[in-house]
């Protein structure tokens, strides 16, 4: 789950980590009066999106006066802000964080994420900050420093040294430095964080370490225990059949092509998304109900890829294992009798259960195409949309 | 005849009264595994299905057990394994979904004293099929054989095991290792043990996007593995960004994408299929 700057900068100062001041605003007024309360007389104005690359899409304004932030405010509240990491629409900007400005003397990067192949938390600082940092990861790997930290002891100070002075550091710089990484690798661990990223992080004229951008993503595992951090998530960011599935626990990603899934197992899943486009198909969704869904849940996932207007078709496959295939077939009944299932419904079921699973099916006299196997799923799927040969 | 398990195994389940783990062990004691108990903290003394529970996993293993099946939920689940390897068992299966990666990470770093094998966590366990199975995965689509099957993912690990059998063929033993970032036994370990296993005579390897696990094995297979290995990988039509499900099946920053990945496995002489129903047709036909 990802969060806004203005959140993550929130928690950043509830654990000690230096931020400039700020404010966040929902419209124009909002946002002068922001400066006006700061202080200064400069000021930054950030569109809090969820999506990367806002600088390179003009969603981060520098300016020199109240009417000046006011402007800004309004050329980007209520309006699409289109990123590198955006698609060609752009996401609608709903609020602006103000934010004072900073004498800047250097810009680094600094992040924390989780080394799968070491399976420890690894803490990666580099002097190119600013910058794309997978970009310099791949052209000069040798610039991006890198140590472990054990889940037991944590970021040793010895550790954090190693960077600040393998950053340059000097002085006052490096002090400050130690802390702010420290601070932040603990505020990683307490979250549950998979990501925590600071891109730029500055050294100003005054020897400070500041995060000058926050971004946060957070282990969807660990939130049962954070209810805070649950709260923050902001579903304007998010597709809405997304969320609406996710509600009832489903995990639905939405694609852009015409044949709906309904699978149960990720790894299935995506292997039948797989099979779709290797038959000449495109698949709209990524649809996993799990192994404990109930009828209820079936019947909500067939609501949720219907809803998309680009389904042309609907493949369930299901091969069952904790899911029982009659669990699947009851799922589908009840959607049929709620919903009008306009388009072709193409059904595999395997495993557990399957027997009764199809007998309810057939004598449910539901208009619906059975197939043997996966493939022949999806040959038949694709056919039932005039495709294939 | 197989690797890890065996009729001789005598299985505790952690969480056995719980929905899933109470549903479960029926079915392991179904099928034929030597199931001898449960534990619940605070049920000591109870029994359920005709077994005795237990409080804590030393007493579970006081009275034989030698390898622990974990349905205890994500809150508990690290704590459950911990205690599981500090009784002195000898494999744990975790099948719990949704533990904390920050968790894992301690408990791989406690496992790393013991003489403990994990499995999983997030996955369908494992099975040397008419012998043993400890998991959730139907018993009754495997076939006793001589293919040994390892895989990140659950029900895609059923569709293979099927197309083998379904081929006339059978399994020596099939392992999920599951689909969390940091997991217990990894695709190395697995292929290791099917290399000196000498009941295996081939392999299926099943991947998916995310991380860097598959490349990694496949250098492995390269180097050490002379059995032939049929691999295919899932997710190449999945976005960039997006964790399919899986906590671990995530590209990101360009890494983990399932070409990369079938390139490697090509590059180290596995036979991969671009076709998930082909997985059975592609092995038979090097056979």
């Amino acid at each position: 789950m990802n969060i806004h700057e203005y959140q993550a900068k929130d928690l950043f100062r509830q654990y000690g980590v230096k931020t400039l001041d700020g404010v966040v605003a929902s419209n124009p007024d909002e946002a002068a009066k922001a400066c006006k309360d700061l202080g200064g007389k400069i000021w930054v104005v950030k569109a809090q999106v969820h999506a990367g690359g806002r600088g390179k899409g003009g969603g981060i304004v520098l300016c020199r006066s109240a009417d000046e932030v006011y402007e800004a405010a309004s050329n980007l509240i209520g309006k699409n802000l289109v990123t590198p990491q955006t698609t060609s629409e752009g996401v609608e900007v709903r609020k602006v964080y103000v934010e004072e400005g900073c004498n800047i003397s250097r810009e680094l990067y600094l992040g924390i994420v989780l080394d799968r192949e070491k399976e420890l938390p690894v803490i990666m600082a580099s002097t190119e900050g600013g910058v794309e940092i997978e970009e310099v990861a791949h052209k000069n790997p040798e610039k991006i420093l890198k140590v472990h930290a054990d889940p037991i002891t944590g970021l040793g100070d010895w550790q954090a040294r190693e960077i600040a002075f393998g950053l340059g550091l000097e002085g006052n710089q490096i002090k400050n430095c130690i802390k702010f990484m420290k601070q932040l690798y603990q505020l990683f661990v307490d979250l549950d964080c998979s990501i925590v990223e600071i891109n730029p992080l500055v050294v100003s004229s005054d020897n400070e370490v500041i995060a000058l951008d926050a971004k946060i993503n957070f282990d969807s595992s660990g939130l049962f225990r954070h209810k805070e951090i649950e709260e923050l998530r902001d579903t304007n960011e998010e597709e809405p059949l997304e969320t609406r599935a996710n509600a009832v626990g489903l995990n639905y990603i939405k694609l852009d092509g015409e044949i709906g899934c309904m699978v149960n197992g990720a790894g299935l899943a995506m292997a039948t998304m797989d099979i779709i486009k290797l038959h000449g198909g495109e698949p709209a969704n990524f649809l996993d109900v799990g192994g404990g869904a109930d009828s209820k849940q079936v019947a909500e996932g067939f609501k949720v890829i219907l809803s998309d207007p680009g389904v042309k078709a609907i493949f369930v496959n299901i091969f069952g294992g904790i899911m029982r295939c009659d669990f699947i077939a009851e799922g589908i009944i009840e959607a049929a009798k709620e919903i009008d299932m306009e388009v072709p419904l193409i059904v595999r079921l395997a495993g557990t259960n399957v027997e009764l699973g199809k007998k309810m099916l057939s004598e449910s006299g539901l208009d619906l195409i059975a197939a043997d196997d996966m493939d022949d799923g999806a040959r038949k799927s694709i056919m039932a949309i005039g495709g294939g040969k | 005849m197989s690797i890890w398990l065996d009729s001789k195994s005598k299985i505790v389940v952690q969480g056995i009264t719980g929905k899933n783990g109470q549903f479960h062990s029926e079915q392991m004691l179904d099928y034929g595994s030597k199931v001898v108990g449960g534990v619940t903290p605070g049920k000591g003394g109870q029994e359920t299905l005709g077994l005795p529970i237990w409080d804590t996993m030393n007493e579970a293993v006081d009275a034989g057990a030698n390898v622990s099946c974990v349905f205890v939920p994500p809150a508990f689940a690290a704590d459950a394994i911990m205690e599981a390897a500090d009784s002195g068992i000898e494999l744990i299966v975790g099948i719990t979904e949704g533990i904390p990666a920050l968790d894992m990470v301690k408990v791989k770093k406690y496992l790393s004293s013991k003489d403990t094998r994990l499995i999983g966590p997030n996955c369908p366990g494992i099975i040397t099929p008419g012998e043993s199975k400890v998991g959730i995965m139907p018993g009754h689509i495997h076939r006793r054989g001589d293919v040994g099957v390892i895989s990140r993912s659950g029900t895609l690990t059923y569709e293979a095991v099927n197309q083998v059998t379904e081929k006339g063929l059978g399994q020596s033993t099939c392992i999920g290792i599951g689909g969390d970032p940091v997991n217990g036994t990894n695709f190395i370990d697995c292929l290791e043990a099917f290399e000196n296993d000498k009941n295996t005579k081939s392999i299926i390897m099943i991947g998916e996007i995310g991380g860097s696990a598959e490349e990694i094995a496949s250098e492995y297979v390269k180097e050490h593995i002379s059995k032939p290995v049929v691999g295919f990988i899932a997710g190449r039509t999945a976005p960039p960004g997006k964790r399919m499900g899986h906590a671990g099946a995530i590209i990101s920053g360009g890494k983990g994408t399932a070409s990369e990945k079938m390139k490697a496995m090509e590059r180290a002489g596995i036979h991969v299929t671009e076709n998930p129903a082909e997985l059975g047709t592609t092995l038979e036909n090097i056979l």
